[in-house]
């Protein structure tokens, strides 16, 4: 494996099933333990660098670390010296300075990342930079395909929603091809960004027309934040049109499966009913989170021989 | 080192100087550790006559006896050969006995010298390890980090009433003080040599191969059943 995991075109095929096989392993040593505490990273320090805000990515990482013993630092932008016009290069520098080995950093701005990865020496993990890729919410996602479908290879994947500012759906259409999924984007023509012709996925507008021949469906949340310009008329007839409600999950395929990343908008992309069916995997991803990212974290800062 | 006595005969050792076991040889090993097991463990299966502080952790009068008993292998090929312990136990006693998996790899000490590695499963028997005699079982007993790693390992895992220790070969070169209680066969070694283990279930066949130096360094190394 690469030392950083900066987008999903950091893992071959064999890294990815690697990270996932291990987050399996993981999952089942831990199952059913009082102790949910593993020694691996002990005496390693491990930076979660937000400068933008987040839930449960955050949380994720922070657990993720904790259970395999390493020390967290939590910084987020709000409230410390980047306030005071400290700029991303010298805060990682001085958070190395006290000895960091790894910085898991979420930024607005797409690419910081890599900036990043080219200051410090330890790993860096990208947790969401701007509209570009978040690589951990993929590969938990993969391994939430792959736990209930039992395979990835030849699973026909649709994601649906605002493409144009999804680092998931990037992250996504990347993972998923590598594993062999065939992935359908549907989506708004006006959410679909310039040069979608050249990803490894399908394109289409009709979202009844795909429903039919989906193993799964991934909702994607409408970005209010990142909505400055008139992609669409109006939320309801979004929701009209690109919303998951029960009418239309009746026209998946018997095993198929309803994700979302979340947070999710109830009754605007996704309807609650489907949100909280025996489909929805969406508080399963959540779990599976902080499972694939201790298996991302062992596998970067275990040790290399 | 525990009561192991070694099989004299081994044929194969004379026409091919590597090969310590030969397939009949593990066969004959592992039985005999069956029945050590099964003596030491089974109720009222005497040894009475030793002192206590050598029958630690053997069952009393209202005990389990074998039933109690959970063999739990450390991967890679310590969990096959727990697995055919177990079979034999139940073949010689007529008790069948509890198997588990302890992957030791997020507890070793060494990772940052030898770099990560791919993860194996972990499995406990249904009915847990809490309160009963658990039985680790490993190919080959070297350092005895493994065996360190894994008993950090059962801590979380649960609270065995006693925790003994069963290897298919001890071939010396502790760096900490730990002991088999059951030892298939004592091979002493250099530290340029390598023991290896094969299995019919991961490598294909049984046998156990003394291999002289690989011009590396002394230290103990791992998957081929170099390190305990």
């Amino acid at each position: 494996m690469k030392r950083h995991l900066l987008e999903a075109a950091d893992l071959d095929r064999d890294d990815a099933t690697l990270v996932l096989d291990t987050a399996a392993q993981i999952d089942s040593a831990l199952a059913g333990r009082e102790v949910k505490k593993l020694p691996t990273l002990r005496g390693r320090t491990v930076v979660n660098l937000f400068y933008e805000d987040s839930t449960r990515t955050r949380i994720s990482f922070e657990l993720a670390a904790k259970r395999l013993s390493a020390d967290v630092i939590n910084f987020s932008a709000k409230g410390s010296s980047v306030s005071k016009g400290e700029s991303l290069k010298d805060t990682a520098l001085t958070l190395e300075a006290m000895g960091s080995d790894a910085v898991v950093i979420r930024h607005g701005s797409s690419g910081a990342p890599h900036r990043l990865a080219g200051w410090v020496r330890g790993s860096v993990v990208n947790a969401g930079d701007g509209t570009h890729e978040h690589p951990t919410q993929a590969l938990l996602d993969a391994y939430t395909i792959r736990r209930r479908l039992g395979r990835l290879d030849g699973v026909r994947v649709t994601i649906v929603g605002d493409v144009l500012h999804s680092r998931v759906a990037r992250s996504n259409v990347g993972l998923l091809h590598t594993l062999g999924a065939e992935v359908t984007l549907v989506a708004p023509p006006t959410l679909l960004p310039l040069g979608v012709g050249s990803w490894p996925a399908e394109v289409g507008y009709d979202l009844d027309a795909a429903l039919p021949k989906s193993d799964v469906v991934m909702m994607l949340r409408v970005q209010a934040e990142r909505m400055n310009a008139s992609f669409f008329p109006s939320a309801r007839e979004y929701s009209r049109r690109y919303g998951l409600d029960a009418d239309r999950m009746a026209a998946l395929p018997e095993e198929a499966i309803v994700m979302h990343p979340g947070p999710m908008n109830r009754g605007m992309e996704i309807a609650a009913d489907v949100a909280d069916s025996v489909r929805s995997t969406i508080v399963e991803q959540v779990a599976n989170g902080v499972s694939t990212r201790m298996a991302v974290l062992y596998l970067l800062l275990g040790g290399h021989a | 080192m525990a009561r192991s006595s070694e099989p004299a005969h081994s044929d194969a050792r004379a026409s091919n100087p590597g090969v310590l076991l030969s397939g009949a040889d593990v066969a004959r090993v592992v039985d005999r550790m069956a029945h050590q097991l099964i003596e030491r463990y089974a109720r009222g299966g005497g040894g009475e006559d030793r002192p206590a502080d050598d029958r630690a952790g053997e069952p009393g009068a209202d005990d389990g006896g074998l039933s109690d008993l959970v063999l739990v292998g450390i991967p890679t090929r310590g969990a096959p050969l727990a697995r055919r312990l177990a079979a034999r136990i139940e073949a010689f006693s007529g008790t069948p006995v509890d198997v588990g998996i302890a992957d030791i790899t997020l507890y070793r000490d060494d990772l940052r010298l030898r770099g990560v590695r791919a993860l194996e499963p972990t499995v406990l028997p249904d009915a847990g390890i809490d309160g009963r005699l658990v039985v680790l079982v490993d190919d080959v007993l070297f350092s005895g980090r493994s065996v360190r790693a894994a008993l950090d390992a059962l801590r979380d895992l649960g609270r065995p009433r006693s925790v003994q220790l069963a290897v298919l070969v001890d071939r010396g070169h502790r760096e900490l003080p730990i002991k088999a209680d059951f030892v298939g066969k004592n091979v002493p070694t250099s530290r340029s040599q390598q023991v290896r283990v094969h299995l019919a279930e991961t490598d294909g066949i049984d046998e156990v191969l003394v291999i002289e130096g690989d011009g590396v360094s002394g230290a103990p190394r791992g998957s081929e059943g170099g390190a305990s």
